[in-house]
């Protein structure tokens, strides 16, 4: 049996059987890594020593009869996610030498679920980007063809993933990184409501925007990690007291009955064909299974890529200034004559080339004479397309679209035009702006030069609706007759 | 269009040390994204206001007792890469001595 080919939910099963153990599971992790990942480079750092302590620890917990559904399973975390004692980057040079003090919320959480932390994943610098290119240690390849992108930013996350490196990972998503990668890659990736997971402890890009999810093999895999990590935090204002439900309870349900919504402006413009054609086959899968489908209008969805790079970037913008080479992180080779000299040196040497692109849209749009022209306007566009969901869940209880116009790209083929890689987010972002939670499932393939590429499905729910999520996507998972979760990349290792 | 001299305006704001080729690419790439949020003009939102918060939380409270990540002050100064005194960390002289 190869141990990395299990789900999470049979690896705790099996743990819990005694039909292995934790260190066995974490050692074949690290086998399949050393084999693989020098083809695919997810991880950007392997914590091997570590792990192999917490899995004989776990394997304490689990031979006394305890422990959580997650206790003794190893995962993965984005290099953005603070790490007590663990070099944490968030692939920015201006962090490479960075040690956290102290663990993220959602770390201590897993941690005491008992979870084994094989490493840390690569990303987009600060999470910027789409395509995890813009990395200071480079790309991570896509597990399907080398030669093309994982998607981005949780690129990292997602390719380990999706090639057996890690049972499940967490990623941040504040314009499309967990569900982007988890598409081109061919896993489940959640992208929560806002505020339903604590960001406190995680390296913020755009505050309002950011989220924290899980990738997951299969779509009750990413319920049982969400369970852990979900929930208010007092170390961060903006998660809300409401309770977490029991994400499995009504997993199984289906969608008989159920009114998925088929958003128009996501088929029209920009999109290839193969890819719509996946799409539109599990929604004539859905209407199999018993939902009715309703096709209905988001008349905001094209104005949801400009709203976000005026917004976003201005959030990044404030959000980065404390990165300066003082507090933390490294020192500039010119350290120069004065502070303003130092300032400088610091970040134009530290920061990379999307890093900066953004920084100084931020600060240019947040710039006096430019802020209501901008920014303000942005953020009032971002209210109209709430009121675009919030008309929409009047009508349907879900939605189904792709999750990206087009499937990977190549290595290095947007490099140098940064617009046209941001409109590859054209059916993500609106999600992030309107705060509603959406879940990348995989759906099926379209042809690239090398072979097949993944096709995922994005589930669009209301304001808290995970569990509603979890029920529709795992009724296409279980029941669908494409069987795209359960088809693992044949690259050569 | 922004000029090559506004590149430099902004990224003197920003703090960020370009170099010549730098400000030639961003006064190009700049310039294609602030073109193309232009889009946004289409949209009448006069009678809107702007969003900042989406899940509708105002004024959050809590009881006002420390609430910690567990880091300690000495922890934090370990992450700095300059000389530490008396618990400060030692910076470049703010004006040119």
């Amino acid at each position: 049996m190869d141990l990395t080919n299990l789900t999470l939910k049979e690896a705790s099963e099996g743990l819990k059987a005694k039909k292995f153990s934790s260190v066995d599971l974490t050692k074949a992790y690290f086998e399949r890594i050393k084999k693989v990942d020098k083809n695919l480079h997810a991880y950007v750092l392997e914590t091997e020593e570590q792990a192999l302590k917490d899995a004989e620890k776990a394997d304490e917990i689990l031979a006394k009869g305890e422990g959580s559904a997650l206790t003794g399973i190893p995962c993965a975390l984005k290099d953005n996610f603070n790490t007590k004692g663990v070099r944490t980057t968030c692939c920015s040079k201006i962090l490479e030498n960075f040690v956290p003090p102290y663990d993220a919320t959602v770390v201590k959480k897993l941690k005491e679920a008992g979870v084994v932390v094989l490493g840390k994943t690569n990303t987009d610098e600060f999470t910027c980007g789409g395509s995890t290119e813009h990395s200071c240690f480079g790309p991570t390849s896509n597990p399907w063809d080398v030669f093309r992108v994982a998607g981005g930013s949780s690129g990292g996350s997602a390719c380990a993933v999706a090639s057996n490196m890690a049972v499940f990972a967490l990623g941040t998503d504040t314009g499309g990184s967990i569900r982007e990668p988890a598409s081109f890659c061919g896993c489940v990736g959640l992208k929560v409501t806002y505020g339903r997971v604590s960001r406190s402890g995680v390296t913020s890009f755009a505050s309002s925007w950011d989220t924290i999810g899980p990738l997951a093999k299969t779509v009750e895999d990413a319920a049982m990690v969400l369970q852990a990590i979900a929930g208010h935090d007092d170390l961060d204002s903006t998660t809300p007291n409401i309770p977490v439900p029991d994400y499995l309870k009504n997993i199984d349900k289906g969608v008989k009955g159920l009114k998925i919504g088929i958003p128009k402006e996501y088929f029209e413009e920009g999109i290839e064909v193969g890819v719509r054609e996946v799409v539109m086959n599990a929604v004539k899968e859905y209407e199999k299974m018993g939902a009715e489908i309703v096709e209905i209008s988001l008349p905001m969805t094209k104005y949801a890529v400009a709203a976000y790079y005026i917004a976003a970037p201005a959030e990044l913008s404030a959000n980065l200034a404390r990165f300066d080479g003082i507090r933390y992180g490294r020192k500039p080779q010119n350290e120069g004559e004065d502070l303003l000299d130092y300032y400088f040196a610091a970040r134009g040497e530290g920061f990379g080339d999307e890093i900066k692109r953004r920084v100084m849209i931020g600060t240019y749009v947040l710039s006096a004479g430019y802020y209501d022209a901008y920014y303000k306007k942005a953020q009032k566009v971002r209210t109209l397309i709430i009121k675009d969901f919030e008309d929409a869940f009047k009508k349907v209880d879900v939605m189904i679209t792709p999750v990206a116009p087009i499937p990977a790209w190549k290595i290095g083929e947007k490099m140098n035009d940064p617009l046209a890689m941001y409109l590859a987010d054209a059916f993500t972002i609106p999600i992030n702006a309107a705060g509603v939670p959406a879940m990348s499932v995989p759906a099926g393939f379209v042809k690239g030069d090398k072979g097949d590429l993944p096709v995922g499905i994005q589930i669009i729910g209301p304001q808290f609706s995970e569990e509603l999520l979890f029920q529709v996507g795992n009724a296409y998972e279980k029941n669908s007759k494409v069987k795209a979760q359960n088809v693992k990349p044949q690259f050569k290792a | 269009m922004l000029s090559e001299e506004e590149v430099k305006h902004i990224a003197k704001l920003a703090r960020i040390r370009l170099t010549d080729a730098e400000i030639k690419k961003y006064s190009t790439q700049l310039t294609d994204i602030l073109e193309y949020v232009k889009i946004l003009e289409e949209v009448d939102t006069k009678n809107f206001e702007p969003t900042s918060q989406v899940t509708g939380l105002k004024d959050v409270t809590r009881e006002d007792v420390v609430v910690s990540n567990s880091a300690t002050g000495e922890d934090l100064l370990k992450c700095s890469t300059l000389p530490v005194q008396n618990n400060q960390i030692k910076v470049k002289p703010v004006i040119k001595q």
